[in-house]
């Protein structure tokens, strides 16, 4: 499995990260600069440092308790990080919540799947793409027509969005019914519905079967490409990391032990040895 | 894939109206030939209608678990009294039953604002941290209107003398028609972004507010909308009744609407509806056996629990247009548009 023509070619920017050459001209998207987090005496993100291009495909590698889920919930405050900037889009996000970073422009996954489950496929969706109606109560409350119009044009769109994975038929029934696979896809598209500049995917494939996560790694690189937008994911399948992940970090410790790309990343002995312990010598 | 036959919006609506309609001419027509005893239960049927209703907001669609319901209906259940005594110079001017609906519009935006100021200390906070608060308000409530006569020396509450000589406006025409704006509005509310965002709030939290979903203002909305309908349903309760007592309004009361909400199944209105009906003519019915009274009841709780832990309906809600939809697509041998209702 590779797609070796959908991968940039890599350039160094200053801040010790590489991003695709084609993203060099544009504003990265998401800068982090010594990001950190204590959970009282519990270090569980320290220095963390990177930089995400415009249209990258960039990959969150590490053993099981290496703080890869805990940096996820620093970008998007679900915890407020103890030290460290988030520049989004060079935004700084310090003092914003979890809402309006979601409005500035960070979607993601969670590893655990967080579903509507009692409610339907469409109202999943239809509860990303909330920020994109403004109508008020009294509108809703009166029917009025900018009700109407508003939420035809939701529903259209969610049914759009819902197609890229070919769910648009599944759109009635409750989110909670559908198989496991379905529901992390159905993740992603509620997560496309917030419009992000950003996307977090937290073990997209998890569960998934290989056909199953040949596809999604297709449609990951077709929502990038036709959105344009910048994706971020953690993933233990390293057929799916090597793959279509363009840049990637290893964390171990909550520490960064390495960046490059996949080929880099995989001849690094530092990894190898996190991944599989250190080698007996002699 | 097949077919299926949609009934478009407009019809839709004057299928309700119709169905309205006919519920208003019927109802009506019942109370005009009924013994008056068995009027006044009707117009209790629909007061508590609107209460179950309005908690089902709180608990069946946002999630939480209020316990002071009744102290939001004596607050619209005394605003609305009070006004309708104070202001009856403006009966010269505008007649007795405008009056009386403004002081049930009074009623619920004096208990909305109630809710409003509790909501937001409470709301903030993830967790059952509403439930405390909320039997605190109740009971405070009932001690302030007991009392806040005698301590500042006003004539308003009269305490526990009771509020007396209350207008009676309160008509079956009346509760009909809040019955039925309350269900209509409650109903357009839900579905909506607003009503989408309160249940995504209570399906998962976390994820709500990952889709940019203002998690404390939508929680605080919705909770004063519960308290807006609950105030409303006071002041009908006042005006039905033309006799105030704090202690009306405790915490059994709360419980009682709660027990309603639960029998009938979390964020079903047609739930809310049918076991307020049934929890109140039931108490009337067994009047005559007034010893084995609560025992029925309990048995009743008991046995749906036992059987049906969702309610009785569990979250289903019905739609005269979907049950015709049904019904022509099946007569027409194709397969039904599958919603996702039901019970789970
Ligand atoms: N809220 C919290 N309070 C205390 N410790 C936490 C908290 N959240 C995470 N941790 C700790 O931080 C460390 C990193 O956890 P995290 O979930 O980020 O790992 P991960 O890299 O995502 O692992 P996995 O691959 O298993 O998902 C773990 O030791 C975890 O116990
Ligand atoms: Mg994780």
């Amino acid at each position: 499995m590779n797609f070796p023509n959908h991968k940039g070619k890599m350039v160094p920017v200053p801040s010790t990260s590489i991003i695709p050459e084609r993203d060099l001209g544009k504003i990265p998207v998401l800068e982090a600069r010594h990001l950190g987090v204590d959970f009282g005496g519990l270090t569980a993100v320290d220095e963390f440092d990177i930089t995400v291009g415009r249209t990258e495909i960039a990959g969150l590698i590490g053993p099981n308790g290496a703080g890869k889920t805990t940096v996820f919930n620093l970008l998007t405050k679900v915890y407020q990080p103890t030290r460290g900037t988030i520049l989004l889009d060079t935004r700084d996000t310090a003092g914003m919540n979890t809402v309006q970073v979601s409005q500035a422009g960070i979607a993601r996954t969670f590893q655990n799947i967080r579903l509507f489950k009692s409610l339907s496929v469409l109202d999943n969706v239809l509860i990303g793409l909330h920020n994109t109606m403004k109508y008020p109560l009294g509108s809703a409350l009166l029917r009025l027509p900018s009700y109407w119009k508003q939420e035809k044009q939701a529903r259209e769109k969610a049914l759009e969005l819902l197609s890229i994975f070919e769910m648009q038929d599944v759109a009635d029934t409750p989110a909670g019914s559908l198989p496991y696979g379905a529901q992390r896809r159905l993740e992603i598209v509620r997560a496309l519905g917030t419009s992000p500049k950003l996307l977090l995917l937290d073990e997209p494939a998890a569960g998934m079967n290989p056909s199953e996560t040949y596809e999604l790694m297709e449609n990951i690189l077709k929502i990038r490409d036709t959105f344009q937008i910048a994706i971020m994911l953690i993933e233990h399948d390293m057929n799916l990391v090597m793959g279509i992940c363009e840049g990637i970090a290893v964390l171990n410790y909550g520490r960064i032990i390495a960046k490059g790309t996949a080929e880099e990343v995989r001849e690094n002995p530092v990894v190898v040895e996190a991944y599989l312990g250190k080698k007996k010598e002699g | 894939m097949k077919k299926t036959i949609r009934i478009p919006m407009p019809v839709r609506y004057l299928i309700n109206f119709a169905l309205l309609a006919v519920l208003l001419l019927t109802g009506n027509f019942l109370v005009n030939i009924v013994d008056r005893y068995y009027a006044k239960v009707l117009m209790l049927i629909g007061i508590n209608i609107i209460l179950a209703v309005s908690l089902n907001i709180a608990t069946g669609y946002l999630g939480q678990l209020p316990l002071g319901h009744a102290g939001f209906m004596s607050v619209g259940a005394y605003t609305c009294s009070i006004f309708v005594i104070r202001a009856s110079f403006l009966t010269n001017y505008i007649g007795e039953a405008a009056t009386f609906w403004l002081g049930l519009l009074l009623a619920g935006i004096v208990s909305a604002l109630f809710g409003v100021i509790i909501g937001i200390p409470a709301l903030r906070l993830r967790g059952d941290y509403l439930a405390i608060i909320t039997l605190g308000f109740g009971e405070i409530i009932r001690v302030i209107l007991l009392n806040i006569d005698s301590l500042l020396g006003f004539e308003f509450t009269y305490g526990a003398s009771g509020l007396k000589n209350i207008p009676k406006n309160t008509t079956f025409l009346n509760v009909f028609v809040l019955v039925a704006l309350t269900c209509a509005l409650v109903h357009t509310m839900m579905k909506s972004r607003h009503g989408r965002a309160v249940l995504s709030i209570r399906e998962n939290e976390i994820a709500a507010e990952a889709c940019g979903i203002k998690t404390t203002y939508y929680k605080t909305l919705a909770f004063s909308v519960s308290a807006f309908f609950a105030g409303i349903a006071g002041g009908l309760y006042a005006g039905y009744l033309g006799i105030l007592n704090p202690n009306t309004f405790g915490f059994m009361k709360s419980i009682e609407i709660l027990v309603m909400v639960v029998l009938g199944g979390m964020g079903s209105m047609l739930g809310s509806v049918i076991s307020a009906t049934v929890l109140t003519v039931l108490p009337e019915a067994l009047r005559g056996f007034s010893d084995y009274r609560m025992v029925t009841y309990s048995l009743l709780l008991i046995i749906v629990m036992i059987f049906k832990p969702t309610g009785l309906m569990g979250a289903y809600d019905f739609s005269l247009s979907r049950l015709l939809e049904k019904g022509i697509n099946v007569m027409g041998g194709k397969k039904p548009v599958k919603k996702g209702d039901g019970a789970k």
